[in-house]
């Protein structure tokens, strides 16, 4: 089986195909940004694009991917994604271990709503939490990063 | 150097056996508590490490010979910026750039002093230490500037990583250390400190924290990233009750998934279930998801054992019939019973708090490699010493056997103090003979946690004709700490009762502190603010209560009950006070009035509000910092709460890293939310009913605060913890706010539980 990762097709051998993208991965690509949190979806900390939509990767069957994927390690070449300018700008990770899925959510919805509101940025990113509560940040990245500066 | 009594100098000249025979011999190398780690001893990773040609005058810095500095972080970041925050003292003391600085992990070593990252103290008993060993480092620099220009070190001082002298002469650092290493270190009681006006980075905005640019990249390693050659993964079944057996249990199914390699019992735990593996039946495979796979295959017949029974609505039930009994004294002024006589009415409550979990993002895992007698392991751990010795005590072999790496952490909240989940893994590794990592799910973080104790607190006021407490009782019932290492230990320690129970700061004349048995069939841990967060809810939600029933604003109440500024006078009590004296850092009823006043008037109280929406005050001390939060909260008809807005400040005393502690701040209201609106772990026969994110909810962006104002009170007092200092307030806040938009009073968390719906 094979599948493109940050634009790199990768040959995954005879893996079983019912393997979760997030283990593909973690333990056979070595892409360790990607995060485990919970196993069903629930926390978003491993997000990742899929044919440039977010995807919660913990629960999608490696054979179910059909188009390219994106993870935090390709959503620039160099940090400079204006998610990420913008999450170094408000310093806004603690521990930061569900921080890239929540960029990879922030650039999702930024994609498709190039200047989110409140609400519109709550229900985009209600699916990825952090216990650390680095929420309020995340908020005014967002906002920066859409150049609203808030 | 070879004869002990010869003073060691600022090289690497040291071997650890000579240091120790210097130390044994009183020789003139440095050995108070704070400066023999400051300037003396070495750790092993800091001797193992690539410092040949470099100045390193004690464990916590070296500075090589082309001006780079090394400073070993010993605490563990888990989000707190601490890895920042202590190596910014060092590197002002010493008058280093921060853009030359590096961070080094230290490993798990005695020679730093306790590493055991929690109870908000790093800050607090490092803050000097960093200090002194910057200082010294600097007197080595400024003195070797001092002999090559023939001039008196006073005439030599340290900035921006270059030693300046008289007639506009300058070294880099450098280009000094070769002269450096040749010197006596300097006496504690020679050094000199930076004045504040002379400080570039501690207190200001100038440092971002130092793994920013890794963790926005992805590239940040936590403990699953770690992948020593050879590694197996394991996923361990456990049994679902504590202390339960396995009876029997068929493999067959788990051996059939492709990719497992094999099935292994590990013992069950012996005694008090402490830092022990829990014990089960783990299944290795060539990757995580086989692990996982499998080891759901396992078909286990077990029996719950001695906690078979344990269910939490009844222990609550328990708790409180002990709550309404008399108990044990650990504070009493005055005479309570008299004056609750003679008052014109008297109020009480019962505040309920259930078990809680940690929930930190990143599921317990780590690494370990038994080879040869000796164990390497990589872990997000809290506590690199107790892991050490767990291990250790585990595997049979001495603690200088045990190497431990500590990863960054994916959150802590105390969960990673408890190495059990290290012990797995190396346990494992000695079995196989191979690197193994243990993945705990998210189901196995949550049904096998070290639990927050759930608690009942009472508390009765007997009240004077204008509504203010004449008499104060209350009692605070929890299972305490102590039962997860001494199974016997039911009743709370003076430790665990002065987290914000026997400290109430309140002017009342006659008041009594009670404290009641309670012993819980699970394994209790410290979570975030500990028992602060029971004995915070209940006292400020009850402080909330008596302003309603009086007729008074909640503020001026407040400020009343605390009454004048003072020390309280903490005679007769057993109060720990987080291990300080109250000479350093006595109770301030002064500082709790200040930050309590600035935030009330930042947070606008007392503003016109629509229907649904009210604000709610609390104002606590807590591990030597004093926090006050308003809570706005916007209670909808259909019972729905939403918290616009929470304004919280701090006086921390001296603050190191200002935008680290307001993270902090935002992160404990957060926590805090979620303690107040969410969390329950319950019990049903012995087991925990919650698995995941789920059934154990945690705030999630709408459900936070969609607007956090932090405040930093200026303070030169020493510094105090931070971490855990905001989450306290927060959920009587909550409550609070919550009363004065809808008039129904939650005394039972979570908030979730209760119908709010109006109109």
């Amino acid at each position: 089986m094979k599948i493109r990762v940050n634009g790199v097709e990768r040959d995954l051998g005879d893996i079983d195909p019912a393997t979760p993208l997030l283990w593909v991965l973690r333990d056979e690509l070595q892409l360790t940004g990607t995060r485990f949190g919970c196993g069903r979806g629930l926390c978003g900390a491993c997000t990742v694009h899929v044919g440039g939509a977010p995807m919660r990767s913990c629960i999608l069957p490696v054979q179910a991917v059909q188009a390219e994927v994106t993870t935090i390690e390709g959503l620039s070449a160099d940090g400079s994604h204006p998610v990420q300018q913008a999450w170094r700008e408000h310093c806004v990770p603690q521990c930061g271990y569900c921080q890239p899925g929540q960029m990879m959510s922030a650039a999702a919805l930024l994609a498709g709503n190039a200047t989110p509101d409140d609400d519109a940025i709550d229900a985009a990113m209600a699916g990825n939490i952090c216990r650390c509560g680095t929420y309020p940040r995340i908020r005014k990245a967002i906002h920066s990063a859409a150049g609203g500066g808030k | 150097m070879t004869a002990p009594h010869t003073p060691p100098t600022a090289g690497r000249g040291l071997d650890r056996r000579t240091l120790f025979q210097c130390l044994l011999s009183g020789g003139a190398l440095l050995v108070g508590a704070r400066l023999g780690a400051a300037t003396g001893l070495l750790a092993a990773d800091a001797v193992d490490t690539d410092c040949a040609d470099a100045l390193q005058p004690s464990v916590w810095l070296a500075i090589d010979p082309n001006g780079a500095v090394r400073i070993w972080a010993h605490r563990s970041e888990m989000g707190t910026g601490i890895r920042t925050s202590l190596p910014m003292v060092v590197a002002d003391e010493l008058g280093a750039d921060w853009d030359r600085v590096e961070i080094v992990q230290a490993l798990g070593d005695t020679a730093y002093g306790s590493q055991n990252t929690d109870g908000s103290r790093s800050v607090r008993r490092f803050y000097e230490t960093m200090r002194q060993a910057g200082a010294a480092a600097r007197a080595l620099l400024e003195q070797a500037a001092a002999n090559t220009w023939g001039v008196d070190a006073s005439a030599c001082t340290a900035r921006e990583h270059t030693v300046h002298g008289p007639d506009g002469r300058s070294l880099g650092f450098g280009a000094l250390v070769a002269a450096a290493r040749e010197l006596e270190l300097p006496s504690e009681d020679s050094l000199r400190f930076r004045p504040r006006s002379e400080w570039r980075y501690v207190g200001k905005e100038e440092v971002k924290f130092y793994d920013l640019d890794d963790v926005v990249t992805g590239a940040a390693k936590f403990g699953a990233d770690v992948r020593p050659e050879g590694m197996v993964f394991a996923a361990i079944w456990r049994v679902p009750v504590l202390g339960g057996t396995i009876e029997d249990f068929d493999d067959a199914a788990a051996r059939a998934v492709p990719g497992v390699l094999d099935v292994v019992e590990l013992e069950p735990f012996r005694g008090a279930p402490a830092f022990q593996a829990l014990g089960g039946i783990a299944v290795i495979a060539r990757n995580t998801f086989a692990a996982f796979q499998g080891r759901d295959a396992l078909e286990v017949e077990w029996e719950g054992g001695r906690h078979a029974a344990f269910d939490s609505d009844a222990f609550h039930e328990a708790m409180q019939a002990t709550a309404h009994k008399p108990g044990t004294v650990v504070r009493e002024l005055g005479d309570v019973d008299t004056a609750m006589e003679s008052a014109t009415a008297t109020h009480e409550a019962m505040y309920s708090v259930p078990f809680l979990a940690h929930a930190q993002m990143e599921p317990v895992n780590a690494v370990a490699h038994f080879v040869d007698g000796k164990c390497t392991v990589w872990a997000p751990t809290q506590n690199p010493q107790a892991a050490q010795a767990s291990v250790a005590q585990a595997l049979r072999i001495g603690p200088a056997d045990v190497t431990v790496h500590v990863t960054l952490l994916g959150g802590g909240f105390g969960r990673k103090s408890k190495p059990d989940y290290v012990v797995e893994a190396a346990l494992l590794s000695k079995q196989l003979g191979k690197p193994v990592r243990v993945q705990w799910s998210r189901e196995d973080d949550t049904r096998h946690d070290y639990y927050h104790s759930a608690a009942a607190v009472y508390a009765k006021a007997g009240l004077d004709a204008d509504g203010m407490p004449q008499a104060w009782l209350q009692r605070s019932v929890f299972p305490p700490i102590g039962l997860t290492f001494n199974p016997l230990g039911t009743q709370p320690s003076a430790g665990e009762l002065g987290l914000g129970f026997t400290d109430i700061p309140y002017g009342i004349a006659n008041l009594r502190c009670e404290a009641g048995p309670a012993k819980a069939g699970t394994r209790i841990g410290w979570m975030r603010s500990v028992h602060h967060v029971q004995h915070a809810f209940a006292e400020c939600s009850f402080v909330d209560e008596l302003a309603a029933r009086a007729g008074k604003d909640p503020v001026e109440y407040l400020e009343a009950l605390i009454g004048e500024p003072r020390l309280v006078d903490m005679t007769g009590v057993d109060y720990p006070n987080q291990g300080e004296t109250l000479e350093r850092y006595p109770v301030d009823t002064g500082r709790l009035l200040r930050v309590l006043r600035h935030v009330a008037k930042e947070s606008g109280w007392g503003r016109e509000l629509p229907k649904g929406r009210g604000l709610g005050i609390a104002a606590h001390r807590s591990f030597l910092g004093y926090v006050c939060c308003v809570v706005e909260v916007d209670v909808q008809k259909n019972g729905t709460v939403r918290i616009p807005r929470v304004d919280i400040g701090i006086d921390a005393g001296t603050v190191i890293n200002p935008d680290r502690v307001r993270a902090q701040l935002e992160g404990a209201t957060a926590f805090g939310i979620g303690i107040a609106m969410l969390g329950e772990i319950s019990f049903e026969k012995g087991a925990v009913v919650q698995s995941n994110y789920d059934s154990f909810p945690v705030p999630r962006i709408h459900e936070s605060a969609r607007e956090v104002r932090t405040y930093i009170l200026p303070s030169e007092e020493l510094p105090s913890g931070v971490g855990e200092t905001g989450t306290p307030p927060i959920a009587p806040a909550v409550c609070n706010a919550i009363f004065a938009a809808t008039g129904k009073r939650v005394r039972e968390l979570p908030v979730r539980k209760h119908d709010l719906s109006w109109g």
